[in-house]
This record gives C-alpha cells, structure tokens and sequence, in this order.
C-alpha cells in the first residue's frame, strides 16, 4: 500500500482548524446479554453462550436486561445527561455475518440519554467542556476471524469465522457533539476524553472498562476547515480505535493526511479508516454509500422504556464522584506537585495509586514504584501498565517491607521481579529467594570492625566529626554484605562504633 | 398516487438483498405506491394529538432478571450451520482484495 503523504503537524495548524467527535462503545459487565439470558463472559469457547435469541432464529423474542437499563442511566447521569422519559428501542437494518438477525437492535430517535456534558482536562492543564449529544443503548456483535490472503486482514481473505458469543452483550454508545478549539491538544484531548469515560464506566461499576478486551472502543471523527472558514469540513471517522496511545496517534495522524490533501487542492472523502497500530497510519476503509440506509424502525417486540423519576433519582444517589472532583481531591490528599500528579494521570495510574494507598502505602512510595519500577519494565515489554500482573496490595506490601527494614531499595527491586514473574506475594518471594536484609547487628558490625580495621584513616576522619567519610565504610560493608544489609543501620552502627571507641 | 420509482424499488431490492426482475420491478412499484397511499389515508385520518405507537398495549419497563439461564451447547448451535470450522460458523469471503 502506498504510504500516503503528511503535512508537518505545527504547519497543518497554522493553516487549518481542528474538529473532533468522537463515539465511544462501551461494553457493561452485567451477568447476562441484552435481550436474552447468555451469560456476558469474556473468552468463553466460541458459540457457548448463544442461544436462538442472539442467534437470531427465527420466532425468538428477546427480553430486556432490566440491569443493563439501570446501568445505563446511571452511565447518562454521570454525563450530567437528561434520561428520556420515553425511549424506545429500533432495529437498525443491515447484512453482515457478525449479525445473525440482520438487523441490531438500537435506539434511533428516542436514545435513553441526550445533552450531556463533562470537563476534560487538556495535557497543558487547561479545561475543556465537552458536551455529550446521546448516549443511547444497543448490543454488541459477534467476533469475526478472517482465514487467509494478507495477514488476516478482512480483504483477500477466503472466508470468515463467527463467534457469537458477544452478540447481544449490551453495549452504550456515548456521542460527543463536535468539539472546537481544541488546536495542537485535540489528539490529547480525544485521549483524555476516552480516558475519562473509561475512569467513570469503571467507577460506576458498569463496565470492567478493559481496552485491551475492547470492553470500551473508540471510533474518532476528525475533519479540518481553514481558518476563518464557517463551513466544516469534510469528516472521516477512524474506528475501533482501541488504545489511548492510538486515538492519540489516529488523530494527530489524520490531521496531518487531511491537511496535505486539502493543501493539494484534493478533497477529502467522507469515508470509515482503519487505524494500524503497526505502521502508525489510517487506511481507507470503505465509503459512506447507500449501503448506510438503516432503514430504522422501532422495534416490534419491545415495550418503550420510561423510567420514573423516583428510580432516576435513586439511582443519581449512588453515582461516585466525578473525575475531575476525584482527582482535586486526590491531588489535595497525596499532595503531590502539579507535575507528580500530571505524570500518574497520564500515565494512567490514579486508580493504582489510589488502591495502593487504600492498601497501606504512602502516597509518595505507591507513586514512586507505579511511575517507576514498574512504568520501566512493562514500557520494556511493551505492555500497559494496567496488563502487569502485579496487584496495589502488593506493592503496598513491598513498600511496607523497605519501611519496615526487611528490604532494601535493591532487594524490593528483585522482589517486584519475582511478583512479576507470578512467584507469589512478597513475603513469600522474600522467604523463597532469601532476600531479608541483614538485621542481625552482631553480623553488621563484624564486617564494620573488618573495614574499620583495614581504613584506620577513615577511623579518624569520623572521630574529627568529618561524617561524609563514612560513606567509604559504609560501601565497603554493603558490599561485604552481598548488599542484603540496611544501608541507614550500617551509617548509624559505623559511626556509633568510630565514636564509641 | 405515490409515486415510487422504478430506481427506489432497485434500491431497497439492493438493501434486502433481494434479486429482481424488470417486470418485478414495475409490479412492486405499482404496489408499493398503494401500501404508502394507505398509511398516507391512515395519517390524514389521526390528529396531531394522537401519540405515535410502536405497540399495540400501552405497556412500558418489561423487564428481566439479570440471571444466566442455559445457552445452547457449541454443538446445537452449529447443528444449522451450512458450514463450520473450529467452533465457529464459517462464512464465504466478505470483501475481495482492494
Ligand atoms: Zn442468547
């Protein structure tokens, strides 16, 4: 495939003026599917949790999931959204193999939720209110797997395999109006944004909130107009974007594809991309045609939805804090600096952090060992964060360990790999691998004598007050001690020992 | 009468993916002009005051419990498959190389 041309990122924004919209998906974790009683699980062997209802014979009746209603209210009451007092549900007609029934059930005019809004911070801190058009209820489809020609990609492939295992899991489709303004942030912010919705599903409880499983998915719509131009341009929705990273790097992407193409006097086709997280590129997909006649219509077999006012209102009483509220007050609580805390937002990490703590640790040691260590070797393996298998209750009970003195920095280290490597809790690895620090003073001080004896003039340094001179000793002794040996005790017995003599 | 083209019949053929002939076509279009003339007649009877329905009972919140009940087996729900590969339905190719 040709690799299509870009316009640097800084010029295409000098030029030209940046909307997004995006559509996030999100996929609830109730017991069962939307209109039948299948279990919603994760990774199940293909085609055991289907029945005639999500398989779409013909006579079946499907039955709401009254859990899937109520999670999805509260989804559009922490959207700040109005909830319909009428919805209804439509089938949205089309032939595709991952649709047995060939149509979806969805909602059209009538979505449960509408006009909301949230605030987004930008990655320069400033504030963007982005406001919420619907968020209206459907179900998912079923996992197609593409069997030959080019690397199992869709096209030249011989024929496709459906599980539909995840057909009529409820899904909650949340539509932003489009978002101005936004200029060289816009990639950051449509990560941000994504961000956020996953911190509220995951909080509210309503959706396991995983990426990586596609438990929520975003598709990003991006078109740019001139500056000073009324009209907007003409928009190309990238879809199943499904890593923050990616949204990020998709939009900046299209930007600079769109804005090279418009520079060429080349109009830009309204059409769905791919993106490839492997060449970093979006690919045509296919364009809006008439194939996107939906023909909706309500669906038969379901009785509209009105919620009651009490019920919404019950529901509005358990709603968590909001995000920017949660983090004010983390930020307040931890006492991090405006630069600690940008880098646990952006990295992902408040709810880590957060359990870290809950889990005994000090704020700075959670945030030390998340940002750090832990930062370091998933970013080596090229994992997210939030794939590592290691626990908040374990590095809390890591950090317990080094404030305790039963470890070094180094042996908590090796800990950690140990953890990581699914060893077990840390104590355990402690007591498997042998790592406690020396804490038998009687041992320590041998191996003081030892280099005291063999630096007399060390010796004198400390007892002239000169105390920096410890820290040869101190080496000295860690070293003798295959570093198993609290590096603050040695400097306390090293110099009780020169002065006590 | 409405007037229903012969191109909007082809069209909403193409969407259900029905196959038509020239003379079907034409026969279609006649009736389908009928069919939208009678809920035309059906429209101009109903005030503004009448409330559009989707469900002949006016029935709201018809709800189930959020309980697993039993799915079919892998090997029931392949038993229709025109064809099957590893546990899953398997379909002819769906778009040819661009
Ligand atoms: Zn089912």
């Amino acid at each position: 495939m040709a690799k299509e041309q870009l316009m640097d990122y800084q010029k295409a924004l000098e030029t030209y003026e940046v909307v997004i919209g995006l559509e996030v998906h999100v996929e609830l974790n109730t017991n069962t599917k939307m209109f039948c009683g299948c279990a919603n699980v994760f990774g199940d062997e293909p085609n055991t949790n289907v029945c005639p209802n999500c398989l779409g014979f013909p006579g079946a009746m499907p039955a709401v999931n009254g859990k899937a209603i109520e999670n999805s209210i509260k989804i559009g009451l922490a959207l700040d959204c109005e909830i319909a007092a009428t919805g209804r549900f439509a089938r949205k007609n089309y032939f595709y193999p991952d649709l047995a029934k060939n149509f979806q059930t969805s909602q059209y005019d009538e979505p449960i939720a509408f006009e909301g809004k949230i605030d987004i911070e930008g990655p320069s801190g400033k504030v963007f209110t982005v406001d919420i058009e619907r968020a209206h209820m459907e179900e998912d489809a079923g996992k197609l797997t593409h069997v030959g020609g080019s690397t199992g990609r869709i096209q030249g492939a011989e024929y496709s395999l459906v599980d539909f295992n995840r057909a009529g899991v409820p899904l909650v489709e949340i539509v932003t109006k489009p978002i101005y303004g936004a200029g060289d942030e816009a990639p950051e912010l449509a990560a941000a944004y994504v961000r956020s919705i996953r911190e509220i599903v995951k909080n509210l409880g309503v959706s396991d909130a995983r990426m990586e499983r596609g438990n929520v998915r975003c598709d990003a719509n991006v078109s740019i107009r001139p500056k000073g131009q009324e009209k907007l341009g003409t928009r190309t929705e990238t879809k199943n974007v499904n890593s923050l990273r990616s949204i990020e790097k998709a939009v900046k992407y299209e930007i600079q594809r769109q804005a090279h193409l418009l520079s060429q006097g080349t109009a830009i086709i309204q059409e769905t991309r791919h993106w490839h997280e492997d060449r970093g590129a979006t690919s045509s997909g296919r364009p809006k045609s008439d194939a996107d006649d939906y023909r909706y219509f309500p669906e038969p077999d379901l009785v509209p939805i009105q919620p009651s006012k009490e019920w919404i209102e019950q529901l509005r009483a358990t709603l968590p804090e909001k995000p920017a509220i949660r983090r004010k007050r983390l930020q307040e609580l931890w006492g991090f600096s405006e630069l600690e805390f940008r880098d646990v937002v952006n990295s992902d990490l408040l709810d880590e952090i957060d359990d870290t703590v809950k889990a005994g640790a000090t704020p700075q040691a959670a945030r030390k060992w998340w940002t750090g260590e832990i930062a370091r070797i998933a970013n080596s393996e090229d994992k997210e964060i939030s794939e590592m298998p290691i626990t908040p209750k374990q590095v809390a009970e890591i950090a317990g360990l080094i404030d305790s003195g039963k470890l070094t920095d180094r042996l908590a280290r090796e800990v950690l790999t140990g953890v990581l490597a699914g060893e077990g809790d840390p104590a355990e690895i402690v007591s498997k691998r042998g790592l406690e620090v020396v804490s038998d003073d009687g041992a320590l001080l041998e191996a003081i004598d030892k280099v005291l004896a063999e630096q007399p003039d060390v010796l004198e340094k400390i007892r002239e007050g000169k105390l920096q001179a410890a820290g040869a000793v101190i080496g000295a002794v860690m070293k003798a001690m295959g570093g198993s040996a609290d590096a603050a005790r040695v400097r306390e017995l090293v110099i009780q020992r020169a002065s006590g003599e | 009468m409405s007037e229903i083209t012969p191109e909007l019949v082809r069209h909403l053929a193409g969407l259900a993916r029905i196959e038509v002939t020239d003379a079907e076509v034409a026969q279609f279009a006649s009736q389908l002009a009928v069919i939208v003339d009678s809920v035309a007649t059906v429209k101009a009877a109903v005030g503004s005051e009448i409330q559009a329905t989707s469900h002949p009972i006016p029935m709201s919140n018809v709800f189930r419990e959020d309980v697993v009940r039993p799915s079919l087996t892998q090997k029931q729900a392949l038993s229709g498959a025109a064809d099957s590969d590893s546990g899953r339905f398997k379909v002819s190719a769906i778009l040819d190389e661009d």
